[in-house]
């Protein structure tokens, strides 16, 4: 990666570490009778690349979407460096909250380009009539934008395909366009939902470094994955929603050592444990399988660490 | 008339791997038939075709060639060189960077269709063969064997999937016709052309000029037609042809040099626009080539709404009518309310002004709807303006617009003393009225090409774009939604009010029915959407032609009479279906185009 040499001019604005970027209070979001997410509590700091976990189902999407401005939180508040978060997701991303999305939204029709540019769209103000009469102001705009815009590309290596469709991108690029694409927007903080849904252990290491790039750009980092060795690698606190309740946070030893979590995840084991004698006939059951017992260990390992992403629209 | 070229030679097909043609006929033979054929068909057109005048046109005659015998002269040109191309003969490569063979299919195929119309309408109007003088016999006889030889051509044949032993009768007969059509198209389709070469700067710049010139001519004889078995010919002449050079690949060599000198092109054709009046010598055609250009123009404003931001506007010609009208009633016309007489700048001020406000008007409430909810809304607010305007006669509302009446009487346009009701001599040409009011609606279509092409390519025109991609996904990119679909509304409406401020002028007469949502003349809504579809959406060029057919073939074609929109309504059927991105396909397709001779890797992943 190419990380540091945009590393200094990109982050003029850069908070002092330690303060609060991210303020979400008592967050609650209902649809009709359905609670989605219940009185979630969450910070992010500024440098801080902060991970929220949970179970298909938990709210973690309903909850990236009460930051965005795409819902009015219910009950509860969320303040971005202590302002209160306009309701409409354009003025989200012009306060400085930017995203990506589960399923990717590029502009398929858009050159890689014209999808970044778009992305500029809040740190330029030309109009309409900027554009007919094209003044000396607009072609120094315009020329500025576009070299962020490549700026951008060439920090997640896509500059040599800027002339491409955004359809015609492998996935792993797609999702790479559309961090691109949300930087442009000069965030201060970036919330990306599951970025490494469908990739393979490259694309998602990858994926991993620039992440990190980005946190030493000084920008802030929320994010959503079910890869729990890329949650874990990554981040310096995880959150873990449990049907749309915050069930526990703090760093990944925490995390990864709790009980509910686990059992949020593989379910409870039951009322009365199994006693030796279930253990023992289960063992023989095993035994008598045989060549199946393999194959089910393999299985039970993979579970963890790669949990199946969701609507993959791939 | 195109079944025939394919049906009785399929049952060849068992041998699928052979590179054999349709018919059975060797190589050598095919390319000499096909090359003998064009020339046969060259020296017919030479010849009498019929005995009498009676069959318009005048084809009595030996030593020239008249009326369709022209367009199946260069039909059969075009054909012959194609086939001189595909004997590798030197200097003719350059016409051909995407493989002879489809050419020259294509271009047997337009010489073919003419000369066998040409012929069949004579024996028809005239009733019966026996009307055929040997010329006649010579041009079927030659085009039938040119079309023979081109399709006896080998082409690579689709591999036949294997058939299911399980299927039904329809099933196979399906798997049949699917194969059939398959190997249809195979015969027709050609390579991807080899990129142009760069040529020095000024040799482009001729070529575009070349081009432009082709493009006027090919205009100005479509529209000068004067019969309807002429104007048949000549877009039978000018499909095929159109196909048989895009198949050649000369079209895209074409758009390729004019892509890396745009603004010549585009003041080029200006100005090739501009000389239309001086290629007529009197008003007739020219009162043709101005309503064109008003339909036209309003289509390209529409492609701003539609084609750019995405918004389907069912009501766009009520814009349209908005300017108009405000044009008459400041006109100084009898029949208008308001005793005043502004001059024309101001008129178009006002009309432009009463449009954009209009257009605000109706998208403040319409855009927070999405897709087909605001197609509803749009046409049912078209219908409130025409309704409106039928009744603020002083009857049923307060005297504004005179009612079904309208405002008529509305004087011709004197600007800084240039009287545009009367002839002026221009260096020995007559302009007539028309001419005048061709020039004056040439500036306004400039200026509504302008504020496409800049707004376009600029962060509202890609705000737009955006918001036609994915909205939401616009939304959280910052992109005020709302706000920029209102200005894409409003400049659509007013650049169509601008287009009206001149129509009420030409027209003399402003009635509500001239704005209806679907009618025989052009000028409506449903066709101003049709236009841009038809010519391709998000570009310059497709509305203006999509406008000019769309107004030249009823037009031309009077015998279709009742049956026009049903007519209408099959052609844009075929023409959805074969050719979904319009007959100019948009600048991101062609990059699709162009990626796919490039890298098809590419392509194969971004399959969905």
């Amino acid at each position: 990666m190419t990380t540091h040499t945009t590393t200094q001019d990109t982050a003029p604005g850069a908070p002092a570490p330690g303060e609060t970027v991210l303020d979400a209070r008592g967050v609650t979001m209902r649809f009709g009778g359905l609670t989605a997410v219940r009185g979630v509590d969450l910070t992010v700091g500024a440098g801080e690349i902060v991970g929220l976990i949970g179970p298909n189902g938990a709210g973690k999407t309903t909850f990236f979407n009460c930051l965005t401005g795409l819902y009015v939180p219910t009950e509860g508040e969320v303040r971005y460096k202590g302002d209160v978060l306009p309701p409409k997701s354009f003025k989200v991303t012009a306060a400085g909250i930017a995203r990506t999305f589960q399923n990717i939204r590029l502009f398929a029709n858009m050159t890689v380009l014209e999808n970044v540019l778009v992305g500029r769209h809040t740190r330029t103000k030309e109009g309409f009539w900027s554009a007919v009469l094209r003044g000396p102001g607009f072609h120094k705009a315009e020329k500025a934008s576009k070299d962020r815009a490549m700026e951008l590309l060439r920090f997640v290596g896509l500059d040599h395909k800027a002339e491409h469709l955004a359809r015609n991108l492998p996935y792993g690029e797609q999702r790479k366009l559309e961090i691109a694409r949300a930087l442009a927007s000069e965030p201060g903080l970036l919330l990306l939902d599951e970025p490494t849904a469908g990739m393979n252990p490259q694309e998602t290491r990858t994926t991993e470094e620039l992440v990190f790039a980005i946190r030493d750009m000084g920008i802030a980092v929320l994010v959503i994955e079910h890869d729990m060795r890329f949650i874990f690698n990554l981040c310096d606190r995880v959150a873990v929603l449990v049907q749309g309740e915050k069930l526990i946070e703090g760093d990944s030893a925490t995390v990864q050592g709790d009980e509910r979590v686990v059992a949020a995840y593989l379910g409870e084991p039951f009322e009365d444990a199994p006693g030796a004698e279930e253990v023992a006939e289960v063992e023989a059951a095993e035994a008598h399988a045989g060549t199946t017992a393999e194959a089910t260990g393999a299985r039970a390992d993979t579970t963890t660490d790669a949990a199946p992403g969701k609507e993959n629209d791939r | 008339m195109t079944t025939q070229t394919t049906a009785p030679e399929t049952p060849s097909a068992r041998k699928a791997d052979t590179a054999a043609g349709l018919l059975p006929l060797p190589e050598k033979a095919a390319r000499a038939l096909a090359l003998g054929g064009s020339a046969l068909t060259i020296v017919s057109t030479f010849l009498a075709w019929t005995w009498t005048a009676d069959f318009p046109g005048d084809l009595t005659v030996y030593g020239y060639p008249g009326g369709l015998q022209v367009l199946v002269l260069i039909g059969a040109l075009l054909a012959t060189l194609f086939a001189l191309a595909s004997y590798g003969v030197r200097g003719l490569g350059w016409l051909v960077p995407g493989g002879p063979d489809a050419a020259l299919r294509f271009a047997t195929l337009a010489t073919f269709a003419t000369s066998w119309y040409t012929v069949l309408a004579i024996s028809t109007d005239l009733g019966g063969l026996v009307n055929l003088e040997p010329g006649g016999f010579l041009v079927a006889l030659g085009s039938l064997a040119a079309l023979a030889g081109a399709l006896a051509l080998p082409f690579q044949r689709p591999e036949p999937e294997p058939i299911d032993p399980d299927d039904t009768g329809w099933e196979k007969f399906k798997h049949g016709a699917a194969y059939k059509w398959e190997t249809t198209k195979a015969v027709f389709a050609a390579d991807a052309p080899r990129p142009a070469a760069t040529l020095p700067s000024y040799a482009e710049i001729l070529i575009i000029v070349a081009m432009l010139a082709l493009g006027l001519v090919v205009f100005t004889y479509g529209i000068g037609t004067e019969y309807d078995e002429q104007f048949i010919g000549f877009l039978i002449t000018a499909g095929f042809g159109f196909a048989a050079l895009n198949k050649a690949g000369l079209i895209a060599h074409a758009s390729q040099i004019a892509s890396r000198h745009t603004n010549i092109t585009i003041c080029g054709a200006f100005v090739a626009a501009a000389l239309f009046p001086f290629t007529q010598t009197n008003d007739q055609y020219a009162t043709l080539g101005v309503y064109i250009l008003i339909f036209a123009t309003v289509a390209l404003g529409l492609n701003i709404v539609v084609g750019l931001a995405g918004l389907l506007d069912l009501g766009y010609v009520a814009f349209l009518g908005v300017g108009a009208y405000a044009a008459a009633l400041v006109s100084g016309s009898p029949s208008s309310p308001f005793d005043v007489h502004f001059p024309f700048w101001a008129a178009v001020l006002i009309g432009a002004a009463a449009s954009l406000v209009f257009g605000v008007l109706i998208g403040a409430p319409t855009l927070r709807l999405r897709g087909d909810y605001l197609a509803i809304v749009t046409l049912g607010f078209g219908e409130i303006f025409r309704i409106t305007a039928n009744n603020l006669d002083g009857t049923s509302g307060p005297d504004l617009t005179n009612g079904s009446n309208g405002v008529s009487s509305i004087p011709n346009l004197d600007v800084l003393g240039f009287d545009f009701g009367a002839q002026h001599d221009m260096g020995g040409f007559t302009i007539g009225r028309f001419a005048n009011y061709f020039f004056l609606m040439l500036i306004i279509t400039a200026v509504v090409v302008l504020v496409f092409r800049r707004s376009g390519n600029s962060r509202i025109g890609r705000a737009w774009v955006a918001i036609r991609e994915d909205e939401t996904a616009a939304l959280a990119m910052g992109i005020n939604g709302f706000r920029v679909k209102l200005i894409a509304f409003a400049v659509g409406a007013s650049l169509a009010g601008l287009a009206g401020t001149v129509q009420a002028h030409v027209t003399y007469t402003v009635t509500p029915e001239q704005y209806l949502f679907a009618g025989p003349i052009p000028p409506n809504s449903a066709f101003l959407l049709a236009a841009v579809v038809l010519g391709g959406m998000g570009t310059i060029s497709g509305p203006l032609i999509g406008a000019a057919l769309l107004f030249l073939i009823p037009n031309k074609l009077q015998f279709l009479g009742d049956y026009q929109l049903f007519a209408f309504g099959l052609a844009l059927i075929l023409l959805m279906r074969f050719r979904p991105e319009g007959l100019i396909p948009n600048r991101r397709r062609q990059l699709e185009f162009h990626e796919e001779a490039e890298a098809p890797t590419l392509l194969t992943k971004a399959g969905a």
